[in-house]
């Protein structure tokens, strides 16, 4: 098996393809993950600007596409959705940095499957491939929305795109399954069995922390996705009644019977609240270690910050009921799962309310990284308070279909975790690539975008007060919204706007790596251990020698250090701080 | 001082298949209760590979927590009749061939007691590796029973069996979308059989190994893998048999 292979014994690659396409080295496939994530993320882009022209300008004639018909808004809408989650939410945080800087934060040499990982990048590959080959078969891309319920999803005939194009959907689906569960393999034992001399579980960097839960949560959620992917694969093209009763598409009747479409909602939100989280979380770590490194303080409350997000992903395996209150589940479960999912709220608050500490009375310094950071909270929070709205029952009927759940979920899982990702871009690119990015362009870059979400996401809430419902292409011929016409308008720019200003980031992140100043082994004066090797990292990542670690991760602002830090690997512990 | 003949040289085991220059040492966990002990130290990457594949086969749990659960929900649920206008319940139970399946079981119980032989095989082997190496000493004749071969022959064997099995039941008509108990039965056959079929493929490389004159360490880990991997299997099988038995 190749599980078994030596770790790192390989010597540094020498031709192209083994250094730099069928790599190895953990670093070159993060980069790999992160530049799939990055081009994944410009596609699922390209769809929602496709909507949002089309919601104002219904009329629009878009070229190489036409008039944009209700189904094929609902196969951007289900690429969108897909495209986003799976392959830049889940792939960039995890894959792309987890993949790249867990081993060096915990002084490792590699990841402890160097094969397996390499498999895991490339299978996701072949996932993307298949993903977007589902655009360009007969009937097109799927139309049955990123949670893919049955009966939409489970027949051949009940839609343009439920054809190939759904099948490929599945495929692809069941592929980065797989892929993600040789990942979360990896990350785990990296973490439990290649920590460097010193490095207890209690002095590893919350970002060590985050990706780990992130691995436990994907191990336990993806293969259950797996099951339920099967399932749905065998209605379809084996004439199985899994989750198809007895229905009756365009007049005939099928020949299915007694299956329940409430078994893919309950399977696939096992799955899917975890996914949340999987999304979230390396963004949670990345923002602890970046408050706590800008503003020059120790993490307020370090084992809190990591019980909590323990606790997260310990709660998150029992909420995803609270998906379904629409489905005519029996109050009392309604009722658990409301329970439930409030109580994530209390890690939630301790988390930012440690973060908030953190801040407080800090020595803080406005680099672009914090700015994203700082952005992040402001993300987590928005979006985060109006999720004990939606966890009532009540409250989900009038809101769970309309856009006042899109500006949710879009502030908390889709731009809270972009956010996390643009912070560790800016955090760690100097030591990736060597090269500093531009101060200015990433502050543009910030306010434009943080504003922009705003604009975009916050009137969403306001619509769907309105009963403005989601998922509707026309908007235009209905007479009740007719009102709510300039507030879609508005969203609309706001999506441009936004959309255009990250044309600046990645002009500021390829001008960077290229022509952007060099930068230095440690250049945001931080403690952790990437920042003792050199810019780039070599092969082994640290030259030869194992890194033996005598610190807590934050140790800012140390009484009677030389600086007002001091590095995990640095042997003169402070009196004042003996940890 | 007596003086050891030249010819009497103790090798160290080789421990790294691909090594070249050096190569950076582990420091072995962080809580201070294992030492670092160094690039060669074998059992490390004994328990690194043991430890990925409890977490892997925790993944393979999670796959069948799924099917289980949608097997449960699926049994107990109602099913509209278009006739009496009624709900009531379309599982069948189906029937499956029993012998068949018991004789199937047998030949893989008999595959992991030859795994197991196989892997402590290896072990000894291991253990044997320093003295082997001393020229002159012979350890008389050391070609015991390929365990591991007849391992992929049983292994080969259940799943000719379990082949039968839907051979047999297409023959009954039992198709896999005649009933959702159809559908379980051959969903939990085939999953199964796949996992065992990835088994029989990491046999065949920990057997190609052997040929390949890989170093003994490597081979050892990955039958030690193997062989767990495969007593998981058996015991898969069992959960299956058992499920098939009492929620058919």
């Amino acid at each position: 098996m190749a599980t078994s292979e030596v770790v790192h014994a390989h010597a540094a690659p020498q031709g192209f393809i083994r250094k730099y396409i069928f790599s190895l080295d953990h670093k070159v496939i993060g980069l790999q993950y992160f530049f799939l994530a990055l081009t994944a993320v410009w596609v699922g882009m390209i769809l929602s600007l496709l909507m949002r022209i089309h919601l104002i300008w219904p009329g629009a004639n878009i070229p190489l596409i036409g008039h944009i018909q209700p189904e094929t808004y609902l196969s951007l809408l289900t690429m969108h959705g897909t495209i986003m989650v799976f392959f830049v939410l889940t792939t960039a945080p995890q894959g792309g940095f987890g993949n790249y800087f867990l081993p060096i934060q915990i002084g490792a040499p590699d990841m402890a499957f160097p094969v397996l990982n390499m498999l895991s990048f490339w299978t996701t590959f072949v996932a993307f491939v298949i993903m977007i080959a589902a655009f360009f078969v007969t009937g097109g891309a799927p139309l049955h929305g990123w949670t893919g319920y049955p009966p939409l999803s489970a027949m051949q005939s009940t839609g343009p795109g439920e054809g190939l194009g759904a099948d490929l959907w599945i495929t692809s689906i069941a592929i980065f399954c797989a892929a993600s569960l040789m990942g979360a393999l990896n990350f785990i034992t990296t973490t439990l069995d290649l920590r460097a001399k010193g490095m207890s579980l209690m002095r590893m960097p919350l970002t060590v922390w985050s990706w780990f839960i992130t691995a436990i949560l994907g191990l336990l959620a993806f293969g259950v996705l797996l099951s339920a992917g099967i399932l749905l694969l065998m209605d379809r093209n084996l004439g199985t009644s899994f989750y198809i009763p007895l229905v009756v598409v365009n007049g005939q009747v099928m020949g299915h019977r007694g299956g329940s479409p409430l078994l893919w909602q309950h399977l696939f939100w096992f799955f899917g609240h975890p996914e949340v989280y999987i999304a979230i979380l390396p963004g949670m770590g990345v923002a602890s270690q970046l408050l706590s490194t800008f503003s020059r303080k120790p993490i307020f409350g370090y084992k809190a910050m990591v019980y909590a997000m323990l606790a997260i992903g310990f709660l998150g395996f029992m909420v995803w009921g609270h998906h379904m209150f629409m489905s005519g589940m029996n109050p009392w479960s309604a009722f658990a799962f409301s329970i439930l999912t409030m109580c994530i709220g209390v890690p939630s608050a301790i988390k930012t309310f440690n973060w908030l500490g953190t801040l407080w009375r800090g020595n803080i310094r406005l680099q672009t990284p914090m700015l994203f950071a700082i952005g992040f909270v402001s993300l987590f929070v928005s979006g985060g308070l109006s999720g004990p709205f939606l966890a009532q029952p009540t409250l989900d009927i009038p809101l769970h279909d309309n856009y006042f759940v899109v500006g949710h979920f879009h502030l908390i899982m889709g731009v809270a975790a972009i956010f996390g990702i643009f912070a560790a871009t800016y955090y760690w690119v100097p030591k990736m690539f060597g090269r500093m990015m531009s101060e200015s362009l990433g502050k543009i870059h910030f306010w434009f975008t943080f504003i922009g979400t705003y604009a975009i996401f916050m009137p969403m809430h306001y619509l769907g007060m309105a009963g403005h419902p989601r998922r509707y292409s026309q908007l235009t011929e209905v007479g009740y919204l007719h009102n709510l016409l300039p507030l879609q308008r508005f969203i609309s720019i706001a999506a441009f706007i936004t959309i255009g200003a990250q044309v600046i980031f990645v002009i500021n992140l390829f001008w960077s790596i290229f022509r952007g100043p060099k930068a230095s082994d440690n250049p945001w004066d931080a403690t952790t251990l990437e920042w003792t090797t050199a810019t780039p990292p070599p092969h082994d990542n640290f030259g030869g020698h194992t890194p033996v670690v005598h610190n807590g991760p934050y140790e800012y602002g140390v009484p009677g250090a030389a600086g007002d830090f001091v590095m995990q690997s640095d042997p003169a512990v402070s009196p004042g701080r003996a940890h | 001082m007596a003086t050891l003949s030249p010819n009497l040289v103790v090798k160290a085991p080789r421990s790294r298949d691909r090594g070249s220059g050096d190569p950076p040492s582990f420091g072995g966990g962080g809580d201070g209760n294992r030492g670092g002990n160094g690039p060669s130290d074998y059992g490390e990457r004994l328990r690194r590979a043991r430890l990925g594949l409890v977490v892997g086969l925790t993944a393979v749990v999670m796959l069948f927590v799924g099917f289980t659960s949608a097997l449960l929900v699926r049994r107990g649920l109602p099913s509209f009749d278009q006739q009496t206008n009624t709900y009531s319940r379309d599982w069948v139970p189906i029937q499956l061939p029993w012998t068949l399946l018991l004789i199937n079981t047998g030949v893989l119980l008999a595959s992991t007691v030859s795994m197991e032989l196989a892997r402590r095989d290896i072990a000894r082997q291991m253990a044997l590796a320093p003295v082997r190496s001393i020229p002159g000493v012979s350890l008389g004749d050391e070609r015991g029973f390929p365990w591991l071969g007849s391992t992929v022959v049983l292994g080969l064997g259940f799943l000719i069996g379990q082949f039968l099995v839907w051979r047999v039941l297409q023959a009954q008509h039992a198709f896999v979308n005649k009933n959702p108990s159809n559908s379980f039965a051959y969903l939990l056959l085939g999953t199964h059989a796949l996992h065992l079929a990835g088994g029989v493929v990491a046999l065949v490389y920990a057997a190609a190994t052997t040929l390949l004159n890989r170093p003994i360490e490597s081979r050892r880990i990955v039958i030690d893998v193997a062989a767990w991997y495969w007593h998981f299997m058996g015991f898969l099988w069992m959960y299956i048999f058992a499920i098939l038995l009492i929620a058919r």
